[in-house]
């Protein structure tokens, strides 16, 4: 326990050590893991919101039948920019800034491990957003689908710069995502606290190492793809010109071969948040950790051997079709053996009715509804007939709003009080989840029906007597309910960082080590890093008392030699402590190395290569002075 | 323009679970063994869910999971591995019987897909026509998609599963309709702005009227029995509609991809199964296309009352 009280001199060093300096500067070359993930958070909110309201007024437009609400150059770009908004700019970043506040908590760390390229991350995906969304600026907006199909999106048939705005935002996006993932993945393997083996580690740690290895190779497939497609479109390229030797099918596969990936990738870290916060809420630990672990893994690699299920109508040939149907009929097994885990472990506990628990219980009934629509598109015949139907529309929502989002506010209620140190209300998170159930429900049941009776997708209007006119009106009544029960999530988040309840350290009762500091969580994390001897920390000995190895490593991050930021580097699968790194406290690098970029692109964009060569040289002079300096302080 | 000529032209769409033809029927039982064993699997996971967040509701947490562990390889394991090779096997002998080649009888017909209309040919009696697809019931048709443009994708939900038409590829469709009828089709493939408004009419006929409407389609359209229907052929060229709508012996068409007007008067709608095919709509149709379906690659054209008048009866003679 003295390795826990601050000698006399240490604390005000440690403090000091990472600090985040005063000011408008400091707060520009700030890098620390939770100073940087809460304003991914705030942001990724922020789109959401955005996306949420583009989906409203394309909910308005087709409440009713021949609406002249909306015209349809308006409407594609609205569900151009809503999909994109919400895959690209909230979906995949939520997750990963969910994983960088609260890993290296749970993991026992002190920070990511590369605390610049976690700034730089960050400064690239906002500059990304604000990309897309500058097009509403110049009246350029995509308008192409956030599938971007060619050769509708190439320049012949998409003359203008909407298509490029698009394509130079989500790359800036993209390499936000694929910087976030080396991060996670690397922080995974090596920055666990000593003795959490990699059986050990909290099954979070598990969703996110293949949510990030997942991004790693799926993301660069789109990279490359929207390169191609840039080149096509500005110096006159053929990849995807099927009239002079390219091929239109191209991007599918290419887009596919990310997209897919993509929607484990939006979907694991949520399934990770369920496996954290049950065993919490049902008292008692997780039945079947190795099995999810496994299954988890399983996810991840199936994943990648799916995407032609996307392609089913486009006239490849029927063996092929059967062994993607295949494949993408085993995808169902490692889910339901998670979703089995999960009830299984609320049986052999005693739950406590807390809002997190709500919102995990309406994820299960939404999320296996989802399952079963997606066994169902995943047959070859019916797909025929489902896909870009109204049926599909209705399918992904269930996973994908039931997989995600669902957790994420689950998630969001459960965690927040780490984050701010105020409990939010109950009686008000009750109320929104049954809102937001509700309405969820309400919007997108109705849609299933809807697709069966041959409504496609992304038509900005439709015919009087087409029978689908009631339920397009329950659906867009529903979408009213569903946005009034996330409202009254906001005003809940929003009331309680003044009102709430002081949450303490632990209000749940917390399994993993993120529940042993305090809420807020001081700047270091951890004063002494824990080690720990089991899967529930704070469960397998109570009151949690780590045991402290006393040797020169512990000592040094105790008492660093100055004021500089050092963690503990551990073994890959035993976390066996190896070395003490330094790491880099506040930098200009991320933020000028971003700007640099934006120019680069930004000259793409408006054809004036001189400005992108100017971009790309300033790149790389920052980064060669990133990779000199080591900027820690000592 | 005025918008209150817009009555609803097309048919209403059929459903996925009402099939007027085989395959349609096929696919239709698949989706009804999907739904039913799905909802009962959904349910029932619901209900353990239900039953485990009760259990125990007083008691401490129970320390032997050999029982929860039984259920997770149960309902995780063993159940999925029953049920999803049936839906694969259900699915393949379905996909097999959908896609098997067409007998030599069967019907062909091309299709070329445009933003935002359907080019339709018989190449066995050299018809061209736009927007309407004529078939005899209870034969087997065969239609060669591919496209002018961008990637559009057919579909009639109680016919058959839907196939995309790309560019550079020539994709086949086989199906049959066993009931006659008009039904909508529809692209289901986002192609442009007016994605939503690129429809077609699918008319099933019993043989003999199939063959005489054929053959009706095959006979040009003839020359124009009145002054006022020459008058308005001499519009129609003079306004250059002629250099892309083709008539046969009048105009060639051409300069851009244009329906084929042929035999427009015989046409049940006009822009893709927007509008119903009356003298209202054609004459709002051709005065303010961008009025009426923004976006078209049809110009408006500024005509002349008199003009109009003749050009609206050129049109409608050619049956």
């Amino acid at each position: 326990m003295t390795l826990l009280q601050a000698r006399p001199g240490t604390e005000d060093r440690l403090a000091a050590a990472w600090a985040t300096p005063r000011g408008l500067a400091g707060s520009l070359t700030a890098l620390n893991h939770k100073q940087v993930a809460q304003r991914f958070l705030v942001t990724a909110f922020v789109f959401f919101a955005l996306g949420g309201i583009q989906s409203l007024f394309m909910r308005w437009q087709l409440g009713s039948a021949e609406s002249t609400f909306l015209d349809a150059q308006t409407y594609n770009e609205l569900f151009t920019m809503h999909g994109t908004t919400m895959m690209f700019l909230f979906a995949v970043p939520v997750g990963e800034a969910f994983a960088m506040y609260f890993l290296p908590l749970m993991l026992g760390t002190r920070d990511l491990p590369f605390p610049r390229l976690t700034a730089f991350g960050y400064y690239i995906y906002v500059f990304g957003g604000i990309f897309l969304y500058a097009s509403f600026l110049f009246g350029e907006v995509p308008d192409g689908g956030w599938f971007s199909y060619v050769p509708l999106t190439g320049a012949e048939y998409s003359p203008g710069s909407s298509i490029d705005f698009w394509l130079l935002g989500v790359t800036f996006v993209e390499i936000a995502t694929i910087g976030g993932a080396i991060e996670l993945v690397v922080l995974i393997l090596r920055n666990r606290a000593p003795g959490m083996k990699i059986s050990r580690m909290p099954l979070l740690s598990w969703n996110v190492l293949v949510t990030g290895v997942s991004i790693i190779f799926a993301f660069p497939p789109l990279v490359v793809a929207s390169v191609l497609l840039e080149l096509d479109r500005t110096v006159g390229t053929h990849f995807y010109d099927p009239a002079t030797g390219g091929d239109a099918l191209l991007w599918q596969h290419l887009f596919w071969f990310f997209g897919h990936p993509e929607v484990y990738i939006v979907l694991l870290p949520g399934l990770g948040i369920v496996s954290t916060i049950v065993p919490v809420l049902a008292r008692t630990r997780i039945v079947g950790y190795s099995l999810i672990a496994v299954s988890t893994v399983a996810i991840g690699i199936l994943g990648f051997g799916v995407w032609v299920h996307h392609m089913f109508t486009t006239g490849l040939p029927q063996l092929g079709l059967a062994f993607f149907s295949l494949a993408s009929l085993f995808i169902p097994i490692p889910s339901a053996i998670q979703i089995s885990a999960w009830i299984a472990t609320l049986w052999q506990g005693r739950v406590v009715w807390k809002t997190p628990l709500l919102y995990i219980v309406g994820f299960i009934v939404i999320f296996v509804a989802g399952g079963v629509t997606g066994v169902m598109v995943a047959s070859v015949p019916f797909d025929q007939q489902a896909h870009d139907s109204y049926f599909v529309v209705a399918h992904f929502h269930y996973v994908l709003i039931g997989g995600m989002l669902f957790p994420v506010l689950a998630g969001l209620y459960f965690w927040l009080p780490k984050i701010t140190g105020r409990m939010l209300s109950e009686r008000s998170g009750k109320v929104s989840f049954w809102l937001t159930f509700v309405g969820f429900n309400l919007t997108f049941f109705p849609l299933h029906i809807t697709g069966l009776q041959g409504m496609p997708r992304r038509v900005y209007t439709y015919a009087e007597g087409t029978g689908w006119e009631t339920t397009q009106a329950l659906s867009t009544i529903g979408s009213i309910v569903l946005t009034t029960g996330l409202l009254a999530t906001l005003g809940n988040v929003i009331s309680s960082v003044r009102y709430g309840e002081r949450a303490g350290d632990d209000p749940w009762g917390g399994e993993t080590l993120d529940w042993w500091v305090s809420s807020p969580p001081p700047a270091y994390n951890f004063r002494a890093v824990p080690e720990v001897a089991g899967r529930s920390p704070l469960w397998d000995t109570r009151p949690f008392q780590p045991r402290y190895d006393p040797s020169t490593w512990q000592q040094e991050l105790l008492e660093p030699p100055g004021q500089v930021r050092q963690v503990v580097l551990t073994s890959l699968l035993d976390a066996v402590p190896e070395e003490v790194i330094t790491l880099p406290k506040q930098s200009w690098w991320p933020l000028l190395m971003a700007l640099f970029l934006v120019l680069a692109l930004g000259g793409v964009l408006v054809s004036v290569y001189p400005l992108s060569l100017a971009g790309l040289l300033g790149a790389v002079c920052v980064g060669i002075a990133w990779t000199w300096s080591r900027e820690d302080g000592s | 323009m005025s918008t209150e000529a817009l009555p609803v032209a097309a048919p209403a769409p059929g459903s996925v679970l009402d099939p007027v033809g085989p395959d349609a029927a096929s696919i239709a039982g698949l989706t009804w063994f999907m739904i039913v064993l799905g909802g009962l699997l959904w349910l029932a996971t619901v209900v353990f869910l239900v039953l485990a967040l009760r259990h125990r509701a007083h008691r401490a947490p129970r320390r032997n999971t050999r029982g929860a562990k039984a259920f997770i390889a149960v309902w995780g394991v063993v159940i999925p591995m029953i049920v999803l090779p049936a839906v694969f096997a259900y699915s393949l002998v379905v996909g097999i019987g959908i896609s098997r080649p067409a007998p030599p009888e069967a019907l062909d017909i091309e299709v070329v897909g445009y933003q935002f209309w359907w080019e339709v040919r018989y190449p066995d009696s050299g018809v061209v026509t736009a927007n309407e697809v004529h078939v005899p019931v209870g034969r087997p048709v065969q239609l060669q998609l591919t496209s002018a443009d961008v990637i559009h994708s057919l579909w009639v939900p109680p016919v058959s599963g839907k196939v995309d038409l790309v560019p550079g590829r020539e994709n086949t469709m086989t199906f049959q309709v066993d009931e006659p009828g008009t039904y909508l089709g529809e692209c289901a493939e986002f192609c442009g702005i007016q994605h939503a408004r690129m429809q077609f009419v699918l008319v099933a006929l019993p043989e003999e009227e199939f063959q005489e409407h054929l053959l009706a389609l095959r006979l040009a359209s003839g020359t124009p029995d009145t002054d006022l229907e020459r008058a308005g052929r001499d519009v129609f060229l003079a306004a250059s509609c002629g250099d892309c709508h083709r008539v046969e012996d009048v105009s060639e068409g051409g300069v851009a991809p244009a329906p084929d007007l042929t035999h427009l008067a015989s046409r049940e709608t006009i822009a893709a199964g927007m509008l119903e095919n009356n003298r209202g709509n054609l004459a709002g149709w051709i005065l303010d296309p961008q009025g009426l379906k923004p976006g078209v690659r049809m110009p408006p054209n500024n005509l002349g009352g008199d003009e109009l008048q003749a050009l609206l009866a050129y049109l409608e003679s050619l049956e």
